[in-house]
């Protein structure tokens, strides 16, 4: 075996291995979330960590692509699941349940059902629609009006989401249940699965390239022929429909909806996730949801507990030191790791292979390596030698071992 | 003046509130023609490139390219009385592209403080270029349906890098390389979009003497291959007497001289901008 | 023309107590508004912390007044407000001073979400009832409204503030810095202008009265909870750009229009879109004059 360190690069030209190594782990993941509905209670939390992973996952890359590839510092999603999330449940309520669910509404206006399928797509499509609406005047402005007016807009939504005038369509201030939802947790993994791969489709194509040159410089892609304005509502609406998609998957993993839920808070934390991930990594922001979830409702539940160790009573444990705990390290990587876990860089089949050939170098050069040191102490400890010397030596005796 | 004027600036006037930047500036280029424009600091050069480009609005006067008005405007609204440049009233249509439709038209430039997009390699820088022309929407390009454009796209982006010399350097960071190259590597992503006419905004800024010579040579040799016209700012004046077949000279705003390099060089007013006047003369 | 005046009268009369109350909210909101323009006009970061330091200064002011006299306490909150002014900027925002734009919003957030946390975890996630303040706490009649006597206070105090830090800003030193400052950040410095004093100078202004406006505003509210803060703090900056960013005076007016119509909305039993008003109110400058009342209009430089 080759003992040397590689480079994801090394294995970048390796196309068909990778794709099929990359097949390989999907459905190895899929399989495993089968084993393990197979074998552990439902209601056990790590399912609901889960499913809710799964949706963060593709609400946080639709953040991503305004916020990180093409630099428009958006604060609307939650504006856009909550659309996304209201058209769903309002077309798939079936039809005999309507009138227990508008109760004071007279049943509502709507009076027929879509397939779940097509409605998960009219959410998405509903957000695009009002993303085109609201970009028209919103995107022309700069970074900072742009996050401030995109915030009012996800506001505004709210508040006629809960107008009781608008009762009939939106059940007003009252929650919308009873719609069908899903119960396998492949389901949020497979439908945010597939939208995730269409996004970074996406951004390797040549309007991901686009939407990044409008990211480095503005006036440098609109001197390249790029129109910042078409390509910007584009990426907005891209952006708004897979918020929408999240939100109803969101419904449907909550059971009911009300607007009161989709606050410029949910945002916020769907920013702090893409920002933990990294700003321009897919992968960071999946990974980033999945950490941000499992931290926030399961691993670091105890926070929130008065614990005792040995009858002594760990101080600062109580409700709501999780969520000091958590924002400080949120400022923490904000301020030090300004880059995320990922940076801008993806974790890709080729960094996996790469990653666990050196792993594997690692292990097997150690015993030399350790050798090569004690005998570096031994010889700096007796005579002078240069350290360069040393590690000239040392790297012939590795040459040596081969 | 003949009239295989590629581009022709017509009393163009540029005002920002007050201050007039440009003032009623006439300049055209021929066809093939290689054509620089002077002037000390602050004359108003670059925002003679961006009234030409569409990043500004010109206040008054218009320009055509191939003989067609691309942009056109008059003072407007609160200008109307602030308006202090010439030709008030001589211009009634209103046009005024965005800097993409003016590239889209034929019309590259480059930039004085270079505008490279940083995060990306030499070979992206050059291939977004070539969007502008493509003719896949985002649907296509998402599910790669346009495949066959996307390869071409890429082959002429190699076979420019190549043509460049800058092949070798096609996975490096854009940020990465030494100035003089990030200098060429603007060029060659302007040529990418296929222009007609090219604008180079001090393209030996921060050279030394030697890259500066084979500037030269590289603008004659692009100049032919891809049978450009070059309009450009420049400072280093040994480059602009060897290189432009003619030369305008602006000076706080307005047109103080044009001619050939020889003419420019014995104009007394230019004499006189560039070391100014001394006062008993 | 006559029944025009007597709508109007009738109009006034029906919306008095909504229109003192916009008055009152108004100054109260512009009194958040500056420290937002005055950071936005130096450091061009929105501040999305201020409305947390306007709630912190809620809750450290029931903490306090719990355990001493009222004329210590408020001192006592003015100064702790100030600090935490101070410190959020020193900590979380001139780390990141040569940053993308971008970056430092991000940590705005976050530093709104921590304070927001940790209010939660102090109060345990109860409503904390706000001490009443003698005198301006008290009741008066004006016309057919019954009010607060805070309501008629805010406008006044509101004004005499903003009058001082005009003068202070034009007439003082430092006042003159951050003219300079917020008018070319890189060239002040190259001045000898000490850049980090004045943005300090400009946190603790803001804080300052941010710390007087929370004083006045929770006096008409029964309790203080960890997310009060985020409301009036995003209305004070709709307020500021609506006055024209980095203008003192324009966050002022821009604020006391935007207390009268939320209220007068709230009159009218539309309750549901007063939050939304003034978020359709900055849209619609944005797009007709992004500049706002009073600001400056800038060109990007290429």
């Amino acid at each position: 075996m080759n003992r040397t360190k590689l480079s994801y690069k090394d294995y970048q030209n390796d196309k068909k291995t990778n794709y099929a190594i990359g097949a390989i782990l999907i459905v190895a993941l899929l399989g495993g979330i089968w084993l393990l509905e197979q074998t552990i209670a439902p209601t056990h939390i790590v399912f609901s960590i889960l499913k809710k992973g799964a949706i963060y996952s593709l609400v946080a890359v639709s953040m991503n692509l305004l916020n990180g590839f093409t630099g428009l510092f958006s604060l609307g999603q939650a504006g856009f699941m909550l659309l996304g999330a209201y058209t769903y449940a309002i077309f798939t309520i079936p039809v005999e349940m309507r009138d227990s669910v508008y109760q004071y509404f007279d049943g509502g206006i709507i009076q027929f059902t879509i397939p779940v399928i097509a409605a998960l797509v009219l959410a998405g499509l509903v957000a695009a629609a009002v993303a085109a609406l609201i970009g028209l005047p919103v995107l022309r402005l700069k970074s900072d009006y742009l996050a401030i007016a995109t915030l009012g807009f996800a506001e505004i939504i709210r508040a006629i989401f809960q107008w009781d005038k608008l009762g009939v369509l939106t059940n007003g201030s009252n929650v919308l249940r009873k719609y069908p939802t899903f119960s396998s947790t492949l389901y949020p993994f497979l439908v945010a699965g597939i939208c995730i791969a269409l996004i970074c489709l996406l951004i390797n194509s040549s309007y991901g390239r686009a939407y990044k040159a409008i990211r480095d410089d503005e006036i440098a892609a609109e001197a390249m022929g790029i129109n910042l304005f078409k390509h910007k509502q584009q990426a907005f609406m891209i952006s708004s429909f897979f918020a929408g998609v999240s939100g109803a998957l969101l419904a449907m993993f909550q059971t009911t909806v009300t607007a009161s839920t989709f606050r410029v808070a949910m945002t916020y934390e769907i920013l702090l996730i893409v920002v933990i991930g990294g700003m321009g990594s897919i992968s960071g922001s999946v990974i980033g949801s999945f950490l941000y979830i499992a931290c926030s409702e399961w691993w670091l539940r105890f926070l929130d507990q008065t614990q005792f160790i040995n009858g002594w009573q760990v101080p600062l444990l109580r409700t709501g030191f999780r969520k000091v705990v958590f924002a400080v390290i949120i400022m923490i990587i904000v301020l030090f790791f300004r880059k995320g876990l990922m940076g801008d860089r993806e974790l890709s089949v080729s960094r996996i292979r790469a990653g666990l050939h050196n792993l594997i170098v690692w292990f097997a050069t150690l015993p030399a390596r350790i050798k090569g040191a004690g005998r570096r102490k031994k010889r700096q400890a007796g005579e002078k030698t240069t350290v360069t010397d040393t590690a000239q030596k040392t790297k012939q005796e590795g040459g040596a071992d081969q | 003046m003949t009239y295989d004027a590629i581009l022709s600036v017509e009393n163009v006037t540029m005002q920002f509130g007050g201050v007039v930047a440009v003032n009623n500036l006439n300049l055209h280029v021929q066809r093939g023609e290689i054509v620089a424009l002077i002037g000390p600091n602050g004359a108003g050069k670059t925002t003679a490139f961006n009234c030409i480009t569409g990043v500004y609005e010109p206040t008054n006067g218009q320009i055509r390219f191939n003989d067609q008005v691309i942009i056109s405007n008059h003072p407007k609204g609160k200008m109307k009385k602030l308006y202090s440049g010439e030709n008030y009233g001589m211009y009634s249509k209103v046009k005024n592209p965005t800097p993409d439709k003016v590239t889209r038209l034929g019309i590259a430039r480059t930039f004085q403080n270079i505008r490279l997009f940083k995060t990306q390699t030499v070979f992206d820088n050059v291939l977004i270029a070539k969007h502008m022309r493509a003719k896949q929407n985002v649907f296509s390009a998402t599910l790669r349906l346009s495949y066959a454009e996307e390869k071409r796209m890429r082959q002429e982006t190699y076979a420019l890098l190549e043509e460049q010399n800058l092949l070798h350097l096609k996975d490096e960071m854009a940020s990465n390389l030494p100035y003089g190259l990030q200098r060429r590597l603007e060029i060659a992503r302007a040529l990418a979009t296929q222009p007609q006419l090219l604008l180079l905004d001090e393209p030996a800024a921060g050279m030394n003497p030697q890259e500066t010579q084979e500037l030269t040579a590289f603008i004659h040799s692009i100049r032919d291959k891809y049978q450009l016209s070059i309009l450009m700012i420049e400072h280093h004046m040994d480059l602009v007497m060897e290189i432009s077949e003619r030369i305008y000279v602006l000076d706080f705003g307005s047109l103080i001289a044009e001619g050939t390099p020889e003419e420019i060089q014995n104009n007394q007013h230019v004499i006189d901008a560039y070391l100014g006047v001394s006062e008993d003369a | 023309m006559e029944q025009f005046i007597e709508t109007l009268t009738s109009f006034f009369s029906t919306n008095l107590p909504y229109i003192l109350a916009g008055i009152s909210v108004g100054g109260q909101y512009a009194l958040i508004a500056i420290g937002y323009t005055m950071v936005y006009g130096i450091l061009r970061l929105i501040n999305f912390a201020h409305g947390d330091i306007f709630m912190a200064a809620g809750l450290i002011l029931i903490y306090a007044a719990a355990s001493m006299p009222l004329y210590l306490a408020i001192p006592l909150m003015i100064v702790v407000t100030v600090l935490i002014g101070f410190l959020v900027e020193r900590v979380a925002y001139k780390p990141l001073r040569s940053a993308p734009r971008m970056s430092i919003m991000i940590s705005a957030i976050g530093v709104s979400y921590l304070i927001q946390n940790l209010a939660l975890y102090v109060t345990g996630g109860l409503t904390k009832v706000y001490p009443a303040i003698p005198w301006i706490s008290d009741s008066v009649t004006i016309g057919s409204a019954t009010t607060k006597m805070v309501t008629l206070v805010t406008p006044v105090l509101t004004i005499v503030l903003v009058i001082a830090l005009v003068l202070l800003i034009r007439y003082t030193k430092i006042g003159m810095a951050m003219r300079a400052v917020s008018r070319d950040f890189e060239t002040s410095q190259l001045m000898g202008i000490k850049i980090d004093r004045v943005i300090s100078a400009t946190f603790i202004i803001g804080t300052f009265l941010a710390a007087i406006g929370s004083l006045l505003f929770f006096t008409n509210y029964t309790g203080v909870t960890p997310t009060i803060g985020a409301m009036p703090g995003l209305k004070a900056f709709v307020a500021a750009v609506f006055g024209g960013i980095g203008s003192i005076p324009g966050a002022v007016i821009g604020a006391f229009i935007i207390g009268i119509c939320e209220n007068i909305i709230k009159g009218l039993g539309w309750t549901t879109f007063s939050d939304a008003f003034t978020f359709a109110l900055l849209i619609v400058i944005l797009i007709v004059k992004p500049s706002g009342l009073f600001g400056e209009k800038n060109t990007d430089k290429v």
